[in-house]
């Protein structure tokens, strides 16, 4: 099983927020799935070496020369809102945090 | 156009004879589809440009075997200048400056990008309902699923709107589409294609193929896509096959190995009594078939939803309403602008998923989950490995039941993932998988999954296409179409 506080931490970790009305069935969703994954525990695992990732090569080696990619105008094509060529955002250091 | 009685070589034919011009097949596409899409909602976005970049084709001259041949692309397949959203809210006006290195290739080749396929948000679920942008309907029955996750290019295929299509594969997102559309999907080796410009998922599984009615079109599109890309380093230096012109039905002294966990008891027993008819045709033609044992596979669905939603959970941490995508409006600091764009822009699937990788990899449980689930898979390669030793082929069902009703499981996470049972053994270990039709169960398409040893494409491709040649299944209108005509 997993708890009401555990779920609450793990949404805050990923920048998640539940509304009050969500976390039930968050909490009840979750931990039926983590018992599932629980069984792995019964699996014999001493000594093998985890997989972490794929593919047939370990390291493919290229010319080591510029390449042109995308241009500063074409990257912010996408961004929501900017000013002066550079990308707005609000607040970082909240002034609620000094009171 | 309508392709349910076309190929690629149809096509080209056509084409290349000057019977029919790129323009001309591209804006009957565009017709057809219209019509169709009533009913499927197979696409996100259509390319607007679509007849222009046909007209260029035709201006350059047909040439190679998918030139002029309008092609669906999965909306997680990023294409320069045609929104692509990955259908979520969160991408919801993502317009990439770049395309992905085989939507390149497909463009190299003189294909035109028809328009971008429905799919669960983010490539995460199995019926294509978690889509930001609605649901799509199986061709065989409006009322049920495409499956998912590649549910809107398996539809627009089966469905007669495009020859082909691009899915991607993370743990059956390919093949229980196919199966559930009665239609051919191949999910490549792990790094046979680039996934440069993939929305990512799961990296250590994520795998772009193809999905057609023939076999033969997949091999097609197949060996222009694969090959190495500098832009991703895990994809393979060797050689891409033609694997079009090597297929070769004879199945003579083929082993093929059936497991029997893939014989699971809550497996739909006409779906079983296909799979077994599909096994005896492969021993009538010659093939040798000896039952094997997999005991890790009772794990595979444990280690896949660790595995993969702790990768989901690290790439998907761009998504911040920074730079692209959905931002969330009236915050105060920079911490609520990523709180409520990620809280509005990502529906309910993906934030359990992010969820449940945030837990297997935070302090306290990453040995217990992630390390744990990384280490059953390794005995998980092993035990698949062994049994390739001595076979050429792994086969089995494609999934444990036929497409089902819209709106019957997406309450249910735990029910919707039991569904890749049978799929995701064949991404864990890295391994070539393909569904191929059997034939039906109860009305719906059945699928024949094949799993074949790395890089070995070509064997995959040679059976299937053998089954083909012996039941033609591509040669059936799916049902809820002919009511329609």
């Amino acid at each position: 099983m997993i708890s009401k506080d555990e779920i609450l931490h793990v949404a805050e970790l990923a920048n998640l927020k539940l509304k009050n009305d969500e976390v039930d069935d968050f909490v009840s969703q979750l931990g039926r799935i983590v018992d599932m994954e629980s069984n792995l525990a019964s699996v014999n695992t001493d000594g093998v070496e985890p997989t972490y990732n794929m593919g047939d090569t370990n390291t493919t080696f290229r010319e080591d020369k510029g390449i042109r990619t995308q241009t500063r105008e074409q990257m912010f094509e996408n961004v929501p809102e900017s000013e002066d060529n550079l990308i707005k955002v609000p607040t970082i250091v909240d002034k609620e945090d000094d009171e | 156009m309508n392709y349910l009685n076309e190929s690629i070589d149809s096509l080209h034919k056509k084409l290349a004879a000057k019977e029919i011009t790129s323009k001309e097949l591209t804006d009957q596409t565009l017709n057809d589809m219209k019509d169709k899409e009533k009913d499927i909602s197979a696409f996100i976005t259509v390319n607007d440009n679509a007849v222009k970049d046909a007209e260029k084709v035709d201006q350059a001259g047909i040439n190679g075997p998918l030139s002029g041949i309008p092609i669906a692309i999965k909306d997680n397949i990023v294409s320069n200048g045609i929104k692509t959203t990955a259908a979520s809210k969160i991408l919801y006006n993502f317009m990439p400056v770049y395309s992905a290195t085989v939507l390149e290739k497909l463009e190299a080749a003189g294909a035109i990008n028809i328009g971008k396929t429905n799919m669960d948000e983010f490539a995460m679920g199995s019926s294509t309902e978690t889509s930001f942008f609605g649901d799509t309907h199986n061709p065989w029955d409006f009322e049920k699923v495409p499956g998912g996750s590649s549910g809107g290019s398996a539809a627009a295929v089966a469905s007669g709107e495009v020859v082909a299509a691009l899915g991607t594969d993370t743990g059956g997102s390919i093949r229980q589409p196919a199966a559930f559309n009665g239609i051919f999907g191949i999910k490549p080796t792990y790094g046979r294609v680039s996934r440069w410009g993939v929305i990512a998922f799961a990296s250590s599984l994520d795998q772009v193929g193809v999905m057609s009615k023939r076999v033969e079109d997949s091999a097609t599109v197949l060996s222009i896509i694969a090959g190495h890309d500098e832009h991703d380093s895990t994809s393979s230096e060797k050689e891409v096959p033609d694997y079009r012109a090597n297929l070769n039905k004879d199945m003579t002294g083929v082993r093929i190995a059936v497991p029997k966990e893939f014989w699971h008891e809550g497996t739909n027993p006409e779906i079983i009594k296909q799979i077994n008819a599909a096994i005896d045709t492969y021993k009538e033609m010659g093939a040798t078939v000896d039952e094997v044992s997999l005991p890790a596979l009772k794990h595979a669905v444990e280690v896949y939803y660790v595995l993969a939603s702790s990768e989901a959970s690290s790439n998907l941490q761009r998504y911040d309403g920074v730079r692209y995508g959905f931002r969330a409006k009236d915050v105060k600091n920079i911490k609520d602008l990523f709180v409520n764009s990620r809280s509005e822009g990502f529906g309910d699937e993906i934030k359990r998923r992010i969820m449940l990788g945030t837990f297997a990899l935070s302090a306290g449980a990453y040995d217990a989950y992630f390390k744990k689930a990384a280490q059953v898979r390794t005995l998980f390669i092993e035990e698949m490995g062994k049994v390739l030793e001595d076979h050429d082929l792994i086969m089995g069902p494609s999934t444990t039941s036929t497409a089902f009703k819209i709106g019957d499981k997406i309450d249910d996470p735990l029910a919707m993932y039991m569904n890749d049972i049978l799929t995701i053994p064949a991404n864990l270990a890295g391994l070539p998988a393909a569904s191929v039709p059997t034939g039906l169960a109860d009305g719906m398409p059945v699928g024949l999954q094949i799993i074949a040893k790395p890089f070995n494409e070509q064997a995959i491709f040679n059976a299937a296409y053998a089954l083909q040649e012996q039941n033609k299944f591509y040669e059936q209108i799916p049902t809820a179409l002919k009511g329609e005509d």
